[in-house]
């Protein structure tokens, strides 16, 4: 069923009872081309691109909880490509330029708002980086600008130029990043998939890997065993839980991200803007809630929460940009685990098992990544060899020293 | 949370900061015929348990010692706390 103006007019006036369930809800059946394990952004985008760039429709979604329960649910819904590193820059513009006809592409509202994005600066030095950033943003075909303090006062009046400790000098803005209604790009993939035949099935847990002779067969579920020619993981967060089951030991530590949102507020911050001097970041929702967050709480964790020090932590970061935060109520706070690997760049790469396919260690820069980790890791898998804006995203980088820190801190997880 | 430090008692983990997992204190030996093998394994590679897991804390705003913790990673309760130091003793190591 296409969705368009016309058929919400059709549908308003005959009672709504024209409306179809988005995605079926099949039985697993015993044997697919390709099993992705994982229903989340990442895992729906690779089916909707495998079965509309590649042909493959022979597909099978499995997803312990529900699809789009893990981190595509509960992050802060930014997309950008404002990165530097010649391995991770062309691959997150590729992702932008996607975003961008997502919605044609799927004929799914997902609310992409090219609000745009603000690095702010707050030293002579930490300008000159940005500078830096931002040609190479430029080269790699992106868009940035380097605003100086008149630039940002323009755009965000009510930010506190003349904090004592970090004075803001001026910022790195990206108009083309912003943010994207993140459940409905889970829905609008799981729909765009499910519509060429893929079957998309929920509460049915990955519990082992058919290995025989180092070649992956298939996996072992709760709802039995399911064959299959390649098998995709893609189950970021709980990667290092999966990949035991195959053997396979990763360059990733599992870490609580916390994330918080504001009561409702009239429109008061233009697009995203983040602070340059500790770690925070904030847009405003379309309900007007203020979604903001900051640094993971720094320890492995597979507990769905974190602690206050991190919560004290972020909000000092909003109130010595934005001190009116001060006066705005926290409405809510979650924590999801990430895959925070060890240069804070992904992995999109085979495995050393053979028809094992490997997606993960996305630190907490995943969502954004969502459009073109799923094309890239559908081109992989149907391919066998790896999509150019992906190329460097192997799984043994650091046993070459190919490591993408974009940070530069080593490998150390929780300082990415 | 709360680290039971084992001279200063219960102190806030705030006051800590955290390395990762234990095995970062068995350090290969560079003169191994493996040792860059070693070494990938040993800087890069992680058990990332879900559950029990020993880990390196540093007392950095208290008495500056590393501690071994032990912690399960589903829900964060801290069973065990250890100096670094008598753990690496006890495995042998000089110092």
């Amino acid at each position: 069923m296409r969705y368009s103006a016309l058929k919400i007019l059709k549908e308003g006036l005959t009672g709504n009872r024209g409306w179809k369930p988005v995605w079926r809800e099949p039985e697993p059946r015993a044997e697919y081309d390709v099993v992705i394990v994982g229903a989340g952004g990442h895992g729906l985008a690779t089916a909707h691109y495998l079965s509309k760039e590649f042909g493959v429709t022979n597909v099978a979604v499995l997803e312990k909880g529900w699809i789009g329960s893990g981190n595509v649910g509960r992050n802060t819904t930014i997309i950008r490509s404002n990165y530097m590193l010649p391995g991770n820059e062309p691959f997150y513009e590729f992702s932008l330029q996607l975003w961008e006809g997502l919605e044609q592409d799927l004929n799914y509202n997902a609310m992409v708002s090219q609000r745009g994005i603000l690095n702010l600066y707050h030293s002579d030095p930490q300008r000159d980086a940005f500078a830096r950033r931002g040609n190479a943003m430029r080269l790699a075909g992106a868009d940035a600008v380097l605003l100086d303090q008149a630039g940002v006062r323009e755009m965000c009046p009510f930010l506190d130029f003349d904090n004592a400790r970090f004075p803001i000098k001026g910022g790195l803005w990206q108009p083309r990043g912003g943010t994207v209604r993140h459940d409905a790009v889970a829905w609008g993939y799981a729909r765009a998939a499910d519509s060429r035949g893929v079957d998309i099935i929920q509460n049915c847990e990955v519990t082992g890997f058919d290995i025989e002779n180092g070649v992956c067969r298939g996996v072992e579920t709760s709802r039995g065993r399911i064959r299959a020619k390649k098998v995709a993981v893609c189950v970021a967060g709980s990667s290092g839980r999966l990949m035991e089951k195959a053997g396979i030991r990763l360059p990733i530590e599992s870490h609580v991200l916390q994330a918080f949102i504001s009561e409702g507020l009239k429109p008061v911050i233009p697009g995203v803007v983040t602070f340059g001097a500790g770690h925070f970041y904030v847009n405003q929702s379309d309900k007007g809630g203020l979604v903001f967050g900051g640094d993971p709480d720094g320890y492995n964790s597979y507990a769905q929460r974190g602690g206050l020090p991190v919560v004290e932590d972020v909000c000092e970061g909003g109130m010595a940009i934005m001190p009116m935060i001060g006066r705005a109520r926290l409405l809510r706070m979650w924590g999801g685990i990430m895959d925070m690997s060890m240069d804070g760049s992904p992995f999109i790469d085979r495995t050393p098992v053979d028809g094992l396919y490997f997606n993960g260690g996305w630190c907490y820069g995943g969502f954004k990544a969502t459009p073109a980790s799923g094309f890239c890791y559908a081109h992989l898998i149907a391919k066998d060899e790896p999509h150019p804006t992906a190329a460097a995203y192997r799984l043994d980088r650091f046993r070459h020293g190919a490591m993408i820190d974009e940070k530069g801190v080593g490998a150390q997880p929780n300082l990415h | 949370m709360i680290i039971n430090h084992p001279l200063l008692g219960p102190r806030d983990a705030a006051e800590f900061v955290y390395l990762g997992d234990a095995s970062l204190i068995d350090r290969p030996d560079w003169e191994d015929p493996d040792a860059a093998e070693k070494y990938y394994e040993y800087l890069y590679l992680r058990d990332n348990p879900a559950g029990l897991h020993r880990e390196l804390w540093f007392h950095e705003q208290g008495d500056r010692s590393w501690l071994v913790v032990t912690r399960n990673t589903l829900t964060h309760e801290i069973t065990n706390v250890e100096l670094a130091r008598d753990v690496a003793k006890a495995q042998g190591r000089s110092r």
